[in-house]
């Protein structure tokens, strides 16, 4: 009786897997500060990191990783208080000099599968790219792997706004402000210019979903796409908090143009847009 | 001691000089502002604002009234809920500001002079401008009032408003 169940069900499975449209699988990554405009001689500013569908909701689970706040001096600055949750993960970071802070988390490496005696195997978890070569075994073949550089940012000003933790480092995809992050006013049109490994990231769909959802019955997002030269331009109808993706090659990892190793660079961020 | 004395004295007759443009006398800005007295559970005094905008040139802030006395600087916290003159001008300055911040004030009509050349108030020249004035109280909400002017350099100019919350009447008048 059970067996004969259990063909069905995984042949199910198999169908809805494959079915099931991507935007249900995508669980949103994001962060979000309590203040990310501040004044004062100093400050301090919390942060809530989580992964769930609803923004800024905690409904799925906590956000794990390295996070890295950079100071206006390019220096780090301590994570403090780190806590992981359930459903999320907090730290705090105090601010002492004058100017723009990033927050991020970056997630780099490689995921992949190989060819051995007939079977297909899974290259192991939490692999860096440099380490493929080592961790595929003898006699491995129709290798295929996807290289990652997934961002997760947001950016904190205390004063004025500076722009030296925009500085590209020619991976994955980056901002570089034309219009500064810590400074979007509902009803104002912000102009951003995203990088794609140092290059303008032409041509690729920028996500914007205003927060607030479980009061809303739609998601009210804007489907957008950045220009030849990389740039998006966003007006922002009012004034919250903004998930912001871009998302380069997919799950599937793009190909690369050389015969090397697929590749996917995403890039997502919260800004926080304030009332005129 | 000697020296910084006749400093001084320079400094001081440099700027009677600029402000001596002509022989008629300074231009007077008069400035009336009404903090409403509001019945709300907890009330705390408004941080204020004022500065004065015209087109293609740098706003000057007149005035900032906040908390200037708590101990460590922590009053400056709270500048950024002046959100329009934070972004307009504060986040490039300093705070104390010199001449140009002072205490909170009481529910009630304050009255200010400002003397063309002199401290935080510019020397205008004829054109149309806006005296701004940013309210924002803690544990409260936010006003914004903005006051058109002409000034043609001669005749007297005025301009009026009412807030509607954190902001009762407000006033100009500018005369030389």
């Amino acid at each position: 009786m059970l067996k004969s169940l259990r063909r069905p069900v995984i042949a199910l499975a198999a169908i809805a897997a494959l079915a099931v449209p991507a935007a249900v699988q995508a669980h949103r990554v994001w962060m979000i500060a309590s203040s990310t405009v501040l004044s004062g001689d100093e400050a301090w500013v919390t942060i809530d990191a989580a992964v769930g569908n609803e923004l800024f909701y905690f409904d799925h689970v906590a956000l794990r990783g390295d996070f890295a706040v950079t100071a206006p001096d390019g220096s780090a600055v301590e994570v403090q208080n780190e806590h992981t949750g359930r459903l999320r993960t907090t730290f705090d970071a105090h601010l002492e000099q004058q100017g723009t802070y990033r927050v991020a988390m970056v997630r780099e490496g490689a995921m992949g599968s190989y060819m051995l005696n007939g079977e297909r195997q899974r290259l192991p978890r939490g692999l860096k790219a440099a380490e493929v070569a080592d961790a595929l075994p003898e006699g491995a073949t129709d290798v295929q792997v996807i290289e990652n550089n997934i961002r997760t940012e947001l950016y904190v000003t205390l004063g004025q706004p500076s722009e030296t933790v925009f500085t590209p480092t020619g991976k994955g995809i980056e901002l570089v402000p034309v219009t500064h992050p810590n400074d979007l006013y509902a009803g104002e049109e912000a102009t951003f210019l995203f990088l794609l490994n140092g290059e303008p990231a032409a041509n690729i769909d920028v996500l914007v979903v205003p927060g607030g959802s479980r009061y809303r019955d739609n998601q009210g997002q804007m489907d957008l796409t950045t220009d030849a030269e990389g740039k998006v331009r966003i007006t922002w109808p009012e004034a919250g908090r903004y998930w912001i993706e871009l998302d380069h090659g997919g799950r599937g990892g793009a190909p690369s143009e050389d015969g090397g190793p697929r590749s996917r660079a995403a890039y997502t961020a919260t800004f926080e847009v304030l009332p005129l | 001691m000697t020296q910084l004395r006749i400093t001084g004295i320079t400094a001081a007759a440099l700027g009677a000089g600029g402000v001596l443009a002509g022989p008629a006398g300074a231009q007077t800005l008069d400035l009336s502002i009404e903090i409403p007295r509001l019945r709300v559970a907890e009330y705390h005094r408004p941080y204020v604002a004022v500065w004065l905008e015209k087109e293609g040139a740098t706003p000057r802030t007149l005035s900032v009234w906040y908390d200037d006395d708590m101990r460590g600087n922590e009053g400056t916290k709270w500048l950024r809920d002046l959100r329009q003159f934070w972004r307009t001008a504060g986040r490039a300055m300093s705070f104390p500001a010199d001449g140009i911040s002072s205490a909170t004030k009481a529910p009630g009509t304050h009255r200010m002079s400002f003397t063309g050349g002199n401290g935080s108030m510019p020397r205008l020249s004829p054109g149309n401008y806006t005296l701004v004035i940013e309210a924002a109280r803690e544990v409260g909400g936010r006003e914004l009032i903005r006051l058109p002017f002409t000034w043609n350099g001669s005749s007297t100019a005025t301009a009026s408003a009412r807030g509607s919350n954190e902001l009762g009447a407000v006033s100009l008048t500018i005369r030389r």
